[in-house]
């Protein structure tokens, strides 16, 4: 592929500094990413965090307000259209032509994004199966399920082969079934050497990703591999506890000494610790309050406790790049 | 620019177009309809006008001075009536809208003073009817009398009087008849196509916003210009054929006259065209809901055109304030060179003055349009 970048492991998205402000409102501030070559990265944060204007800017539809974006070599601001002849995108909402056919909307972004036309006919055929819509190329897009339709937009974004991809929120409102299979074609992608940012706020997602950036507030909170921001980023031992009576447990927790912090979880209270050896005293703890708790178990953090945890204690840490 | 994209969008247009039932309807049926309504709702012609005789005299003279106004197919007779109160009535009621008086000494004066008073009442609620009724009915009468005098003369062994008479030779050129539907139906053409061009680009542009499929698109490396020209070319054949079949009512189904060249039509026609798509593709990049575009497209261009564009109002008789704004409404300039291309055979050359009126609106809105849109979200 002649667009791709030679070199395995130059950075092919480069932000710096990277804000976007809406009159007052600062909705991305400050942001230093830099990604490599066949890298995914996921983009996690509360609704309104900043990463759909994050990735609208990286594809020039947004003129950052400071700072630089480097994507595929070209940057945003001045040279929006080099950038989106490099990109694949897929906006948040489904943003295919309802009353074209499966075909129909290949054939046009084919057309928009000048794929050579001997190869038209493969490409399309590619699309068509790893979507799996064999059989349904003339089908309106109207008539398919969210999770086909979605994999066909991905078809559509990727028929120019563009070495960096930008998904933004690509599998909500899919079904579990329909999302994993939509990461394997990611992963597919990632490959072969294309460069993935995507957003999104399911955290099994996130564990599918070669690094996570959490934004929060249009501010980067977290950047790191799952396996680093579980281990990393609690700053205690985490532990499991259940109990008769949540709410009076999780405020009688969050007083005791030596508890960083602690948060419902399902039918359960997690606490993290400053200690392990605390633990045995939990349940005397709790029974001080009069409420009837078990043995507590250590746990491993998921994404989710790290997410809350950073999250919830505004914590800003440096990017490591 | 490139060829590749430029197809691209205008097939995909094409294909939204015939899967669109309002667009659709917007394209096909409502030319169709306007041509129905304005071709037969508009006429200024006055025949038949319904009239009812007060004969009191009832002689051969008076019978036949009333089927005089019956023979000239601008009058009917509808009643005889027989009292100046049923005239009142019969205008109250609406039996009729003239009343003609014969006195009951018509052809005694006739012979004895070469004289004679006949009176015609007319309702002036409808002065316009009235006011041309009037001329008709002075135009028979006169006639009428010449006739008589003659007649009388020729009875009498007498020469027919002919001092002091000026005998106008009438000829009015182009439209001979005096009928209304041959000026009225091409201004009506023009009224639909502005209407029906700018409605139809009024949706392109918002549909892709209210869909939620722009994004999407200005992603792709298309400019803005591709996704204007791909956009436009559509419509523009759409408006081509809704031109030729509104012609060609007006040519076969109405039977207007036509003298002009056929090629001359439709370089004007194609030109207009180019202004009005520009205009509802300028409300389409400014308004982002699809029924607003076409609403404000509707009113923009429905209003100014039936009122201003001199298609059934005469532009010479307005206000001088009022003509000025005429000026702007680009309709004026395409109504005027149908007449022309239809009535007189006018050539481009003829039509030098509103060919330019036009095509200072075509390139001032091509490019207005071509700089509107611009791919981005802020």
């Amino acid at each position: 592929m002649d667009n791709i970048d030679p070199t395995p492991s130059a950075p092919t998205v480069q932000m710096q500094g990277l804000t976007k402000r809406f009159g007052t409102f600062v909705a991305v501030d400050d942001l230093d990413l830099t990604i490599t070559k066949g890298e995914i990265v996921g983009f996690i944060g509360p609704n309104g965090a900043g990463k759909s204007t994050t990735l609208r800017m990286l594809c020039g539809l947004l003129r950052p307000s400071a700072g630089s974006a480097f994507v595929a070599g070209y940057d945003v601001a001045r040279r929006p259209e080099d950038v989106r002849a490099h990109i694949g995108y897929m906006s948040q909402k489904f943003s295919l032509y309802s009353d074209l056919t499966v075909r129909e909307n290949l054939r046009f972004f084919g057309g928009m994004y000048h794929v050579p036309r001997r190869e038209m006919a493969s490409r399309m055929a590619q699309a068509i199966a790893t979507a799996g819509l064999e059989g349904r190329e003339d089908a309106l897009v109207a008539t398919l399920a969210g999770g086909w339709k979605q994999r066909l937009a991905l078809g559509c974004a990727i028929l120019h082969r563009p070495p960096v991809l930008f998904l933004d929120e690509p599998t909500s409102g899919v079904e579990p079934e329909a999302r994993r299979h939509f990461w394997d074609m990611i992963h597919n992608l990632a490959g072969s050497g294309v460069t993935i940012l995507v957003s999104t706020h399911y955290m099994d997602e996130a564990e599918y990703c070669n690094r996570i950036a959490l934004i929060n507030a249009g501010k980067l909170v977290a950047l790191g591999s799952p396996g680093e921001l579980r281990g990393r980023e609690l700053g205690g031992e985490l532990f499991e506890i259940s109990c008769n009576m949540l709410g009076a447990g999780l405020a009688k927790l969050r007083q005791a000494p030596g508890v960083i912090d602690a948060a419902i979880f399902g039918d359960k209270l997690h606490v993290l610790l400053r200690d392990s050896a605390m633990a045995i005293g939990l349940p005397l703890l709790l029974s001080q309050g009069g409420i009837i708790a078990g043995s507590p178990n250590r746990i491993s953090a998921s994404l989710e406790d790290v997410f809350v945890q950073l999250v919830s204690r505004g914590h800003v840490e440096g990017a490591h790049p | 620019m490139n060829g590749r994209r430029l197809f691209a969008i205008a097939y995909k247009e094409t294909l939204q177009v015939c899967r669109d039932p309002r667009s659709l309807a917007i394209a096909l049926l409502m030319p169709l309809l306007q041509m129905a309504l304005l071709g037969y709702g508009v006429s200024l012609d006055i025949k038949n006008v319904s009239l009812c005789v007060y004969d009191q005299e009832n002689s051969q003279t008076s019978r036949d001075l009333t089927s005089r106004f019956v023979a000239s197919g601008w009058f009917e007779a509808v009643h005889a009536l027989d009292s100046d109160r049923a005239i009142r009535q019969a205008i109250d009621r609406g039996t009729c809208i003239g009343a003609l008086v014969i006195p009951v000494t018509f052809t005694k004066s006739m012979s004895s003073a070469g004289k004679a008073n006949i009176q015609t009442i007319f309702d002036g609620t409808d002065a316009n009817t009235t006011n041309i009724a009037t001329g008709y009915a002075k135009g028979v009468i006169a006639e009428a009398l010449t006739d008589f005098k003659n007649r009388w003369a020729q009875a009498h062994g007498l020469q027919p009087d002919a001092t002091g008479q000026i005998d106008l030779q009438l000829r009015v050129w182009f439209n001979a008849g005096l009928e209304s539907r041959n000026f009225i139906i091409p201004g009506v053409v023009a009224v639909i196509l502005a209407a029906v061009g700018a409605q139809l680009t009024s949706l392109t542009i918002s549909r892709e916003w209210e869909r939620g499929t722009m994004e999407q698109l200005i992603s792709t490396p298309v400019t803005a210009f591709e996704v204007m020209l791909g956009k436009l070319v559509p419509y523009f054949l759409i408006a081509l054929i809704d031109a030729a079949f509104c012609l060609l009512v007006t040519i076969f189904w109405f039977q207007v006259p036509f003298r002009g060249s056929v090629t001359t039509l439709v370089m004007t026609t194609a030109l207009f065209a180019v202004v009005v798509l520009g205009i509802g593709y300028l409300l389409s990049v400014r308004i982002r809901s699809q029924l607003g575009a076409s609403q404000i497209a509707l009113i923009l261009t429905m209003l100014p055109t039936t009122m201003l564009s001199g298609y059934t109002f005469p532009i010479d008789q307005m206000p001088a304030p009022v003509r000025a704004v005429t000026f702007l409404v680009y309709a004026r300039y395409y109504v005027s060179i149908l007449r022309s291309i239809f009535l007189k055979g006018s050539s481009l050359a003829d039509l030098a003055g509103p060919l330019l009126g036009l095509v200072i609106f075509a390139t001032v809105i091509a490019y207005l349009a071509a700089i509107a849109f611009r791919k981005r979200l802020d």
